[in-house]
């Protein structure tokens, strides 16, 4: 029986008589390239690159999902990887634990139902039919910000929600609750193992992962997303990411080879872990008035251009609140294109590879200047704001890294990315970055200084801990761990300039900031040197670059 | 004699009052201030000496009243046509240098017995200052019978009168005065080893009051607001090395007292924003009702705040005053101060650490009276453009800063 469900092997259907998805693409700009998109926060730009050396990656299209999730689903939990089936590993009187991504995943927003909901109702009705009372779901969010009932209710169902959370069985994980954490033990490298306490004496953990891309998922599902502070300190480290070459790159990424001696403790220590993985594809516009968002732009036809056009002075007139309401309330329709239960590693694996198998672009060779567009979310501000750090861990740790082999611009070479980077911060959300960006930034960039000198003074702030366990404060340490998921770039790149940045703002990052792209690459010559290669790299929708 | 005075001319002030909301020191142009040839002040007395100034500090008080901009309860304490200028150093007809220490108390005013504070040493406090030979005045450079530093010539008591050290230019000197003012309010503060200080402000007033805390009582802690960069890496030299020192923007500050002293904030980025708990002093060398409503805000329960800049009429909210039991003290001018027991004139403290911590330094520029207009423009907008103090020299003083101070930062943390 197939360990798997992709869409390869889901019974042929009408939906397989579309045309199969085309792969990515890299396009070499000459002068009948039209002007490309470009993602700006909130807003879009239109820019037109340089003809003869430039080109654009285009990440491939959507792959078809598998036509019943349900089933899909079922299949996964019956015929698990390296593993017994799920009903089979369940007893009556046992405790059991179902942990799941917080709402940092997917980006954006999945339409309901979220494939969360549907592996975790299906999880359900096998514990029912079995006779499992004791069961807890806890949001594996390690120092992310408590969700609030409305998002577990959209990540959950009404169903789920009503049925655990009245009785205090559907909660937030909550990392600094001495009572409720575990010293497991300690990784032959010294590195503590820490988890969920009740998680820890659980009889199982069921692990519910939603894999956008290729750095989630694994025995980072467990020993981060429901660790603190004391285990997360070992990898989410200035070295660590420094020696990380890429965090999607799991088979180079330092991240994860610390993650996974963590496992092996949490393994050695005897704690079971049904892992549930799942891919979706990248389609995160539809079919609908942002489908021109997809598409490639020498394709765009009259429609679409006046759509577009549509959709950026529409977006353009509204105030910065009314925008953000506006594209946070966007739901993608992403379809789930495998499902994967079983031992953590093996599930993994077949992850990976799907994971890959929609999002690779083989591209040969670096460029001078990297180009980026920036979106308007990321993982750390769903409903909330993209403040300036988010910016610099959204370009110079997410899209920098997303690639396979070599970044996509040499070593020395200039990052480009178009962003509003305002002064602006989220009271509620992120109270610590506000400080970080104020007392921590103004005396100094360098993620090894800032890591030395101030990391723990914020890790142990008693007022953070409050917000962070009380409120839907992200935790005092987080953006620390944002600054240093952009340190290997940082080291890497000779310069970064932010287009349409404010010019303050920018500045306190560290970087420069330009008013339009042309004099960006204007000022990446001071550092590469006239007529450097760009290389532009569009994304969303998600792509990753495979780099020879 | 060429001078600058200031005449009761209710237009003036109110043209002044206009114009310096566009920009600060822009109440020269429109407002009372004219440069004249008028006739030298007569010596109101046996113990009054002519001194010819050499440099004359601009300070914020002097600001306020061109631009119209001070409060009216000085009224009864100043005399027109005045002469503005009380930060002088001047030559004295036996051929040294002198600062003078400008409060026109009992003492200069020939009044017996002395009053209360004058008695005691406490200059700034004397109740007397509209009484006596003198027309009313709080200080040299508000009174129409003593002149200013801001003319070619003035008069002064001889009990005013400090000689300069040799050791100390005529810039150094010219700092002696404001120094005085911000001894007396670091020492009114009544830090404690162990406390943590915000400072709210680091124009002049600001940052010598940071080298006086440094030098009398460094806290454990301390949290300084500066608007512009130059004012951060001039508190940065001048504070302690004792104390450990957080700069941050005006509106950073009550983030970075949290920070300072762990405690929690309440209503955080609302309109209520305050600390739990908070510093144990702050001190306030703005002024303004958004300082000082700050100041409330980020000050412990029992805490003190010691007001030194100068306020007008503000509308704030004192309620934290209230519930919060916190001491509001004023910090004014100078007279005597006791340390660990001993009395000490408060301008002898001020020459010592001015030259201690090389004060001159923050002497940006000097003008001739000519042009008062640039002058004031240049004091009135000193943190923008990278300035501290702005002085006016006489034909006698030395020679003027060929560089701006603030180069001597340029690079150092």
């Amino acid at each position: 029986m197939s360990p798997t469900y992709g869409p390869s092997r889901t019974p042929a259907t009408r939906r397989d008589r579309r045309p199969a998805p085309r792969p990515g693409l890299v396009l070499d700009v000459d002068r009948s390239t039209p002007p490309v998109l470009l993602h700006s926060g909130e807003q879009f730009r239109l820019e037109r690159l340089p003809a003869d050396r430039s080109r654009i990656i285009y990440p491939p299209e959507p792959l078809h999902g598998v036509d019943d999730p349900d089933r899909a689903i079922r299949d996964a939990l019956d015929h698990p990887i390296d593993s017994d089936p799920l009903r089979a590993r369940l007893f009556p009187g046992m405790q059991l634990t179902i942990a799941f991504d917080d709402i940092s995943l997917p980006l954006p927003k999945m339409r309901r139902p979220d494939i969360r909901q549907r592996v975790i109702e299906a999880v359900l009705d096998i514990a029912a039919e079995v006779g499992v009372d004791d069961v807890h779901l806890i949001a594996a969010l390690a120092l992310h910000r408590r969700m609030t009932e409305a998002e577990l209710r959209y990540c959950l169902g009404d169903r789920i929600y009503d049925a655990f959370a009245p009785r205090g069985q559907l909660y937030n994980h909550d990392a600094e609750d001495p009572d409720a954490m575990s010293l497991i033990g300690e990784t032959r490298h010294g590195e503590e193992v820490q988890i969920s306490t009740r998680a820890a004496t659980s009889d199982l953990i069921i692990y519910v992962n939603i894999n956008l891309v290729s750095m989630d998922g694994g025995w980072k599902s467990t020993a981060t997303g429901l660790s603190g502070y004391q285990g997360l300190r070992h990898h989410h480290n200035v070295a660590t990411m420094r020696a990380t070459r890429s965090f999607m790159d799991q088979e180079n990424s330092e991240l994860h080879r610390s993650n996974w001696r963590q496992g092996d403790v949490l393994r050695n220590a005897g704690i079971e872990v049904f892992q549930i993985e799942t891919t979706v594809n990248n389609d995160l516009f539809g079919d609908g008035p942002l489908a021109v968002l997809a598409k490639r732009e020498w394709e765009w036809c009259a429609r679409d251009r006046l759509t577009f056009l549509g959709v950026q002075k529409g977006l353009d007139r509204m105030s910065s609140g009314a925008r953000r309401r506006v594209l946070h309330s966007w739901e993608a329709p992403y379809a789930l294109t495998s499902v994967q239960a079983g031992e953590v590693e093996a599930v993994h694996r077949l992850t990976t590879a799907h994971v890959y198998e929609q999002q690779l672009v083989p591209v040969e060779g670096q460029t001078d200047v990297v180009l980026y567009g920036l979106p308007y979310v990321g993982p750390y501000n769903v409903n909330s704001i993209m403040n300036p750090i988010l910016v610099m861990c959204l370009g110079l740790g997410y899209f920098f890294n997303m690639y396979k082999g070599r970044p996509v611009v040499r070593e020395g070479g200039v990052l480009i990315m178009t962003h509003p980077t305002t002064n602006e911060f989220h009271p509620v959300h992120h109270p610590s970055y506000i400080d970080f960006f104020e007392q921590v930034l103004s005396e100094t960039t360098d993620p090894l200084e800032i890591e030395q000198r101030y990391e723990e003074s914020f890790a142990t702030d008693e007022w953070y801990r409050h917000l962070y366990r009380t409120s839907h404060a992200y935790h005092g340490v987080h953006p620390f761990y944002m600054w240093y998921w952009g340190s290997h770039a940082l080291e890497h790149l000779g310069q970064v300039i932010i287009v349409g940045g404010d010019p303050a703002t920018v500045r306190r990052l560290g970087f420069r900031p330009a008013s339009t792209l042309a004099d960006a690459l204007e000022m990446a010559t001071d550092t590469v040197g006239p007529s450097p290669t760009i290389t532009y790299v569009k994304n969303p929708p998600i792509g990753m670059a495979d780099v020879t | 004699m060429k001078a600058l005075s200031v005449e009761r001319d209710l237009a003036r002030f109110g043209a002044a009052r206009l114009a310096s909301s566009v920009r600060n020191g822009a109440g020269a142009r429109l407002g009372p201030l004219r440069l004249r040839d008028i006739d030298p002040p007569e010596l109101p007395g046996e113990d009054w000496v002519r001194l010819t100034p050499r440099l004359s500090g601009i300070c914020g008080s002097d600001l306020a009243t061109i631009d119209g901009r001070s409060s009216r309860w000085f009224e009864p304490i100043v005399s027109f046509p005045f002469v503005p200028g009380h930060e002088v150093v001047a030559d004295h007809p036996e051929g040294h240098r002198v600062v003078i220490e400008p409060v026109l108390g009992c003492v200069a005013r020939g009044i017996e017995p002395l009053c209360p504070a004058c008695a005691e040493g406490r200059l700034g406090n004397c109740g007397n200052l509209a009484h006596g030979h003198l027309e009313p005045g709080l200080q040299t450079g508000f009174c129409c019978d003593t002149g200013g530093g801001w003319a070619d010539q003035m008069v002064a008591h001889r009990s005013q009168v400090h000689a300069v050290p040799d050791e100390l230019d005529d810039r150094a000197a010219v700092m002696i005065e404001p120094t005085a003012c911000a001894v007396h309010a670091a020492l009114a503060a009544q830090v404690q080893p162990s406390d943590t200080v915000a400072v709210i402000g680091a124009g002049t007033l600001g940052l010598l009051t940071l080298a006086a805390l440094r030098r009398w009582s460094p806290p454990a802690q301390l949290v300084v607001a500066a608007k512009h960069p130059h004012q951060q890496r001039w508190a940065a030299e001048l504070a302690s090395q004792d104390s450990a020192l957080r700069c941050c923007a005006p509106g950073e500050l009550t983030r970075a007292v949290r920070r300072s002293v762990g405690t929690s904030m309440v209503d955080p980025a609302g309109s209520h924003e305050r600390l739990t708990q908070g510093a144990d002093v702050t001190i306030d060398c703005v002024g303004s009702a958004d300082s000082l409503s700050n100041a409330l805000a980020l000050t412990r329960p029992g805490g003190r705040v010691v007001l030194v800049g100068m306020p007008g009429v503000e509308t704030i909210d004192l309620t934290p005053l209230w519930q919060r039991e916190i001491s509001l003290t004023g910090a004014y001018a100078y007279g005597t101060e006791v340390i660990d027991g001993a009395r000490f004139r408060t301008f002898d403290l001020a020459a010592e650490l001015v030259a201690a911590a090389d004060l001159g330094r923050l002497v940006t520029a000097t003008y001739a009276l000519e042009r008062h207009a640039d002058a004031l423009s240049h004091a009135g907008d000193a943190g923008r453009r990278g300035a501290v103090k702005i002085a006016f020299c006489g034909p006698s003083a030395g020679p003027a800063p060929d560089f701006p101070a603030t180069r001597l930062l340029k690079g150092r943390r």
